[in-house]
């Protein structure tokens, strides 16, 4: 394995742009995204539909589909480029460097294959084993995420697994390969509260023992509360604010982050009204001028309708928003 | 506290058939196969109050709630709105049906698109005879947008012009155009963003306060249901295993799956700490553990749970609960 050096992050995004070119003209769905992943960090990245979680996972993988594009900006794994390889190359990386989990763990497993030979056939593919050998790799992978009775389940097919089993076997699917980084899209929206726990744990667990660092995108933010480290906010296909969890759920800064975690109901308390956003997140082709948060925004001020503001360093994390511009 | 019970369901029982095909079914030699989805419900809800129905997929929240609409017929049970019963044969009398409505969780597919937001809110007017004329009905549609914070002139548009939580907004509105005071909310914003969630949420309670109106709300979600519920029923395989005050719920859950359901929630609160590891799965409602349903998952389970179904003494169906067993 390659051994990237200690300070270089397993995936760094640098100003990346995604465009659609339509009939109606070019919509830009992600606007200069730049953020990093260290080796054994888990990034949370939240936001609301159409902020353009899921389109950043699909980028960083090269799975757009056209007529979407990376219009500018740059890719990195482990410091190297991956934005501009040919089809083929980004092929190989996909699973064997950057292992994928998708919400939906029915449809990400072939249901006319048994789930050992998919497993098989993934470690295969990355991996100079022989049969036998990915054989018990396979078996070793699922126990360790909890399946029991391994060596009998592997021989079962997708449908005879319940919905918790099934994403056990699309995590152990990502593991496969030993990738450095894993990109979980919504790994438990699908599942319910009892099975959502254990499905986290054991993405937490594996992820520590091995390294690898994880994107995870999620709209749930009791997930992101809980699983980890940092945590990048969305809105309207840029970052709006990014910094270490506690920070970003417990006192958020930018204007949409503080609304939007007021506005989630919480266990412990109950409060008179929740907290709430007017209006919804705009759409593409109707992206406002200046900060695209200014119409909802109750702090906007003049300057917030011409220009956009960009993040910038406050506390441990980096806002986009004039209110935290220092030295103004 | 005296208020009378609006709603009240006693021993709700709801049995599908998912037997294979008559023919398929003889030819291989087995048997009819039963699904019980709901089993021995029974609750009240009190004039003006919220009653919320948690459990995870296939409890059987939902199926209750069809049966207390009446738009799914009991396999047995008693059903009453504001003391008048549901008939099995016919459901409710026409005069009651007016006072039940229902929201929908997908509001995308329960507004018919071909018709105009007007019509759409007018229709249960119209259905009930409420506007002796067009201008009356017109006036009523308006005060009605108005309501739920919409604009008057949004009646001549279509539902595709609306996003997912302003046709919710309608949705709403509908269900208060016949003057109902009794609604049945199956799951109204598990299809919406949370921003969105928390703009509807505080809709249903300001209208809840200032048309005293009487809510029967299914959810999944236990963050939402502590902002809305007065009372909450916890449903496990088709029976409600405890009802409690949502404050006494949550300060001190007895049944050992609530306690688990609340151990498992990922929460705000809970950043650095990790959760109790919930065991197991919800088993296969066709065919269920013997006894106490939950007694697979349940720490404190012993031989009395895996013969006898527990009876819901004191707002907690749970032989170990009721012997004060510890673990």
């Amino acid at each position: 394995m390659t051994s990237p050096s200690v300070t270089s992050p397993v995936l760094e995004l640098r100003n990346l742009v995604v465009e659609f070119v339509t009939r109606h003209g070019t919509l830009r769905a992600l606007d200069g995204i730049s953020f990093s992943i260290a080796p054994g960090e888990v990034l949370g990245v939240v936001g609301e539909s159409g902020a353009g979680k899921s389109l950043t996972g699909a980028a960083v993988i090269g799975l757009l589909e056209p007529p979407g594009r990376i219009a500018s900006g740059e890719v990195l794994l482990a410091g190297q480029r991956i934005d501009h390889l040919p089809i083929e190359e980004l092929r190989h990386i996909r699973g064997k460097r950057i292992g994928t989990i998708f919400q939906d763990p029915l449809t990400s497993l072939d249901p006319l294959y048994r789930v050992g030979e998919q497993l098989i056939e993934t470690i295969r593919t990355h991996l100079p084993v022989s049969e036998q050998e990915a054989r018990a790799r396979a078996i070793a992978l699922l126990a360790e995420v909890g399946i029991p009775a391994p060596e009998k389940r592997i021989d079962g097919y997708p449908h005879e697994f319940s919905g918790g089993m099934r994403q056990r076997v699309v995590i152990a699917l990502a593991l496969a390969a030993e990738p450095e980084l894993i990109i979980a899209d919504e790994p438990t929206t699908a599942l319910d509260v009892s099975v959502q726990a254990q499905i986290i744990a054991v993405l937490k667990k594996l992820c520590r023992e091995r390294g690898t660092a994880v994107m995870l995108i999620t709209h749930d933010m009791g997930v992101i509360a809980e699983t980890a480290d940092r945590v990048a906010v969305m809105y309207a296909g840029r970052v709006i604010e990014i910094g270490p969890v506690r920070d970003v759920v417990k006192s958020p800064k930018h204007p949409y982050a503080k609304g939007l975690m007021g506005s989630i109901p919480a266990l412990d308390e109950r409060p008179e009204r929740l907290l709430q956003i007017e209006g919804a997140m705009p759409r593409l082709n109707a992206i406002p001028q200046g900060c695209s948060f200014h119409p909802r925004c109750p702090h906007v001020m003049p300057r917030c309708h011409e220009a956009r503001p960009v993040l910038a360093t406050v506390g441990a994390g980096q806002v986009a928003c004039f209110l935290h511009e220092v030295g103004q | 506290m005296s208020a009378k019970p609006m709603v009240s369901v006693t021993h709700a029982r709801k049995v599908f058939d998912v037997s294979q095909p008559w023919l398929e079914r003889v030819l291989s030699g087995q048997d009819k196969q039963m699904l019980v989805a709901v089993d021995d419900v029974s609750f009240t809800i009190k004039k003006g109050e919220t009653f919320a129905l948690v459990g995870e997929s296939g409890s059987g929240k939902s199926t209750v709630a069809r049966m207390v609409t009446g738009l799914l017929p009991a396999s047995s049970g008693t059903f009453s709105i504001d003391h008048v019963p549901l008939d099995p044969e016919h459901g409710y009398p026409l005069a009651l049906r007016r006072r039940l409505q229902m929201i929908f969780q997908d509001p995308y597919a329960s507004l018919d698109p071909r018709w105009r937001v007007g019509q759409i809110i007018a229709e249960p007017m119209k259905a009930f005879g409420l506007a002796s004329n067009k201008d009356e009905e017109r006036a009523r549609v308006s005060q009605l947008l108005k309501l739920v914070g919409l604009d008057p002139a949004d009646a001549v548009k279509f539902p595709h012009q609306f996003s997912g939580g302003q046709r919710q907004r309608i949705a709403i509105a509908r269900a208060l155009a016949s003057d109902a005071d009794v609604i049945v909310c199956d799951e109204p914003t598990s299809a919406l963003d949370v921003s969105v969630q928390a703009q509807i949420l505080n809709l249903m309670k300001d209208l809840q306060r200032d048309l005293g109106l009487t809510l029967l709300f299914i959810s999944h979600n236990l963050a939402v249901v502590r902002y809305m519920a007065d009372v909450i029923g916890v449903m496990y395989l088709g029976r409600l295993v405890e009802v409690a005050r949502v404050e006494t719920l949550f300060a001190q859950p007895r049944h050992p799956y609530t306690r688990m359901l609340l151990d498992a929630v990922p929460d705000l609160a809970m950043t650095g700490r990790s959760r109790q590891p919930v065991q197991g799965e919800v088993p296969n409602p066709i065919s269920p553990p013997s006894g106490c349903t939950f007694h697979p998952r349940c720490p404190l389970a012993n031989a009395r749970c895996q013969t006898e179904i527990p009876l819901m003494v004191d707002g907690v169906a749970c032989h170990a609960v009721q012997e004060n067993r510890k673990a």
